[in-house]
């Protein structure tokens, strides 16, 4: 379904709803619902809630537009929307200087990606014969057999990377949760850094089985999950916890769809969902209890399920469900992952399934530490006024909860009608047998299970008094050799280059100003007139009658007497001279708008620099050098050497009518008007001469704020 | 400089000043004029006026701050052009009706008069933007 909307460039508002798509649109529309109800009470008297929900519905809106989208130029314009969206979020609270920088980074990463991705689709839409995505993955042999199949893969793949912070790329994610936890719970948990997984998926059916997508993806998905893993384990803020278990996340998601066998890909569509369901509880859990107790820190945290009930049942059931416990959705979405690795054979088979042990241990670790240290443990801080959360706020992540129990234990409804359509629509064959229903047998997956939550418990057990503390002197290493720091010398460096080239161009010297541009635009022109074109004197000269000569004399007095003035009143009025005699040849040569104009804009001119002489004093008070005179001298005849040359140049070529004869034949018929100057200026023109009229009113707001803004003054008006 | 002799004569001038101005501005569109001299006329006008009379007055007598002229102007000459997106014409397609006065005379009236009369109130605006702010410096 679509209508065209730009037909000339291939761009559709097209939209198409298949299996992928209506997972993601459930995620948005489920998560997005619970997030704006939480937002009510979270944000209670907050003075900028209406900008809240307009950026949030915004963001819905752009998100799914981009899941829907069956047009790659419309996907784009929704994935920078959703980016755009983001950057305001998580700079939400815009006072705070941190939240700024975080957000800069975050939409600096990731429309750098995302015009990586903007190329690759172009590339992938040239090469597929088609913008249509439908259209494209009926055509997919014919794109993996061209030749640019690998470039158009890897800026595809780069656009994904930036946005589901996959690493290298992985910075900016944990940065971003300056925003309000609203914002992390839905755009940087369940949905916004989601659209990179999407995307991969989306193209899954045309790249999916190449080498390349293969050993890319795949070494990319370990590569984030193991820094997630890694860099959870130090932090104690409940968020950054959250954070790097996301980053984990999406990086085993990537890894799945990397793999891209039967049982990867469902596998990878439970645990996206999975995922989001636990995650998204557990941000809203985090931003609860900061609200009621002040604090994020979980080493200061403790004994919450006494003051906040149900807030602590959402939190126990994301917990166990992160933790892959059954009988949550996170345990069948860790049973399919371990099936998928057994899946493979030999040494990926082996590789694969000693990270996703490693990877599900730290996720158990990381629960482990929320629920005992958040929930139960002794606290540090006096938590005798905690109070439960209003309804609006342990509503939803309860609801989460419940669900990810109770798809689990009522499995037909998520594998027929959500499960099923998905991974047809990704592998192109039936789904039959995804095995949500598998029984409590004794089978290598439950034991690699077992195997995880066992080691997952040893390290909440050394964590707090070894682990954490170990991996913090860790630190000052990360910090300067790790990619955000890459990410600050660049733009360390992009601002000192700004620095030193605005300190060699933009002086302040007006003079030197006028000396650039002059000798820019002389020495260009110049260099064009005599390259391409020779220059020779015209034979004869026209019949010019002996008034206009007088007139034309006028003009070099003029020129000749501002050049000797000793004063600016009077180089200004010799300008004047040569400006009038100008507009007099206008009238002796048929221009009467012409010359009236310039009539016109000569007199004001004068009165606006004689206004400024009476404020100067008489005469030049500053001495120049003879050098200064001499150069100067030499770049004032030089441009009129150079006007001179391409004004000859210009006569040698025959006078074309072609326009001029168009207009004065169609400027009464179609513009209704007899004169053809300002019919073209306020009718076929009108466009421009409106761009025209705007330039002015600029130009004059910028000389009012010259003459008015002066440091350290007031404005009066 | 506000002497007796120009004061007099100012008054005298820019009334016709701002008559010629108005008198480029209709003509414009078959005769030599139109909003960008029109306004030039304007601006020289009150130019005069500021000169003759200062800027308190000046500002006085033009009632609006010629920044706002000039922003009105700009939304004049935009929303000229877009009548004809409301009539499914290309934007700033000119759009003319026939006014009938009298037995045998007819006015056109049309868009681009109306775009013209906001090329002349930026004119007129923005000189009397920089004008201002100079005399006032002083």
């Amino acid at each position: 379904m679509g209508t065209t909307w730009v037909p000339e460039l291939n761009i559709n508002l097209s939209f198409a709803l298949d299996g992928l798509s209506a997972i993601f649109a459930l995620l948005i529309t489920v998560l997005g619902t619970i997030v704006v109800v939480y937002a009510g009470p979270y944000f209670e008297n907050h003075r900028d809630l209406g900008r809240f929900y307009v950026l949030l519905l915004s963001f819905m809106a752009s998100m799914l537009g981009l899941v829907l989208s069956d047009n790659v130029i419309l996907l784009y314009i929704f994935w920078e929307l959703t980016t755009f969206t983001s950057f305001l979020l998580i700079g939400f609270e815009n006072e705070n200087k941190e939240a700024r920088k975080n957000a800069w980074q975050a939409i600096l990463v990731t429309t750098a990606g995302g015009l990586a991705l903007l190329a690759g689709l172009l590339l992938l839409g040239r090469i597929g014969g088609s913008y249509e995505i439908s259209t494209l993955l009926a055509n997919g042999s014919t794109i993996r057999d061209h030749h640019l199949q690998l470039p158009t893969l890897i800026l595809i793949l780069i656009g994904a990377f930036t946005k589901s912070a996959q690493f290298p790329f992985h910075f900016w994610l944990p940065n971003a949760m300056v925003a309000p936890t609203p914002v992390s719970a839905y755009l940087h948990s369940a949905t916004m850094v989601k659209a990179g997984i999407y995307l991969l998926a989306r193209f899954f059916p045309i790249f999916g089985n190449t080498e390349t997508w293969f050993y890319v993806v795949s070494t990319t998905g370990v590569l984030t999950m193991l820094t997630g893993s890694f860099m959870a384990l130090k932090q104690t803020d409940l968020k950054l916890l959250l954070a790097y278990m996301t980053i984990m996340a999406l990086g085993a998601l990537t890894l799945l769809l990397g793999i891209g066998n039967k049982e990867a890909i469902t596998a990878a569509v439970v645990f996206l969902i999975a995922h989001a369901l636990y995650k998204g509880a557990l941000f809203l859990v985090a931003g609860s209890v900061e609200h009621e107790t002040g604090t994020r820190d979980v080493l200061k945290l403790g004994g919450l399920f006494r003051k906040m009930r149900l807030t602590t049942l959402a939190a126990v059931l994301g917990a166990a469900s992160m933790a892959g416990l059954p009988p949550l959705l996170g345990f069948i979405g860790k049973e399919l992952i371990y099936k998928a690795g057994l899946s493979l054979a030999g040494a990926a088979s082996i590789i694969f399934v000693i990270i996703a042990v490693v990877s599900k241990a730290t996720a158990t670790g990381v629960s482990a530490i929320l629920a005992f240290e958040g929930f139960f443990g002794v606290p540090t801080i006096a938590i005798e006024n905690v109070k439960e959360v209003s309804p609006g706020m342990w509503l939803g992540p309860c609801f989460l909860g419940l669900l990810s129990l109770g798809f689990t234990l009522f499995p037909g409804f998520l594998q027929d009608l959500i499960i099923a359509p998905a991974v047809s629509a990704m592998t192109g064959t039936a789904a039959n047998g995804i095995g949500l229903t598998h029984g409590f047998e004794l089978s290598t997956p439950l034991m690699l299970s077992i195997l995880s939550v066992g080691l997952g418990l040893m390290i909440y057990s050394v964590w707090r008094r070894l682990l954490q503390p170990l991996l913090n002197r860790l630190e000052p290493w990360i910090h300067s050799w790790g990619p955000a720091a890459f990410y600050n010398h660049s733009v360390a460096a992009l601002m000192n280059f700004a620095r030193f080239q605005t300190r060699i161009l933009q002086n302040g010297n007006l003079r030197s100003y006028l000396m650039r541009v002059f000798i820019t635009i002389g020495g260009l022109t110049g260099f064009t007139t005599l390259y391409y074109s020779s220059i020779s004197w015209p034979q004869e000269l026209p019949d010019i009658a002996f008034f206009v000569w007088g007139i034309l004399v006028l003009i070099p007095i003029g020129a000749i007497s501002a050049v000797l003035a000793t004063s600016v009143l009077m180089a200004v009025t010799s300008l004047g001279v040569v400006g009038y005699a100008i507009a007099l040849v206008f009238v002796f040569y048929g221009a009467p708008d012409l010359a009236l104009t310039q009539f016109l804009v000569e007199t004001l001119t004068i009165v606006l620099v004689a206004l400024l002489a009476m404020r100067l004093p008489d005469e030049y008070d500053y001495p120049l050098s003879s050098m200064t005179l001499v150069q100067d001298a030499g770049i004032a005849i030089g441009f009129g050497t150079v006007m001179a040359l391409v004004l000859l140049t210009v006569l040698k070529f025959p006078f074309d009518p072609y326009l001029s004869n168009y207009f004065a034949q169609n400027s009464l018929s179609s513009g209704n008007g007899r004169n053809i100057v300002n019919v073209i200026l306020v009718d076929f023109r009108a466009v421009d001469t409106w761009g025209e009229i705007t330039v002015l009113a600029m130009s004059g707001l910028g000389a009012f704020a010259l003459i008015k803004f002066v440091k350290g003054r007031a404005i009066s008006e | 400089m506000t002497t007796l002799i120009l004061r007099t004569t100012a008054r005298l001038l820019i009334t016709l000043l701002l008559l010629f101005s108005i008198f480029l501005l209709l003509r414009g569109h078959d005769n030599p004029g139109g909003g960008f001299t029109g306004g030039l006329v304007a601006a020289a006008a009150w130019t005069l006026y500021t000169i003759a009379y200062g800027t308190k007055l000046s500002r006085h007598a033009l009632r609006v701050n010629p920044r706002s002229l000039t922003a009105a102007g700009l939304a004049t000459g935009l929303s000229s052009g877009l009548v004809s997106s409301f009539a499914a014409q290309p934007l700033f397609t000119g759009l003319w009706f026939e006014l009938r006065i009298g037995s045998r005379d007819i006015l056109h009236l049309g868009t681009p008069l109306l775009f013209d009369i906001g090329v002349y109130m930026v004119v007129l605006g923005t000189a009397l933007t920089i004008i201002f702010a100079f005399e006032e410096e002083q």
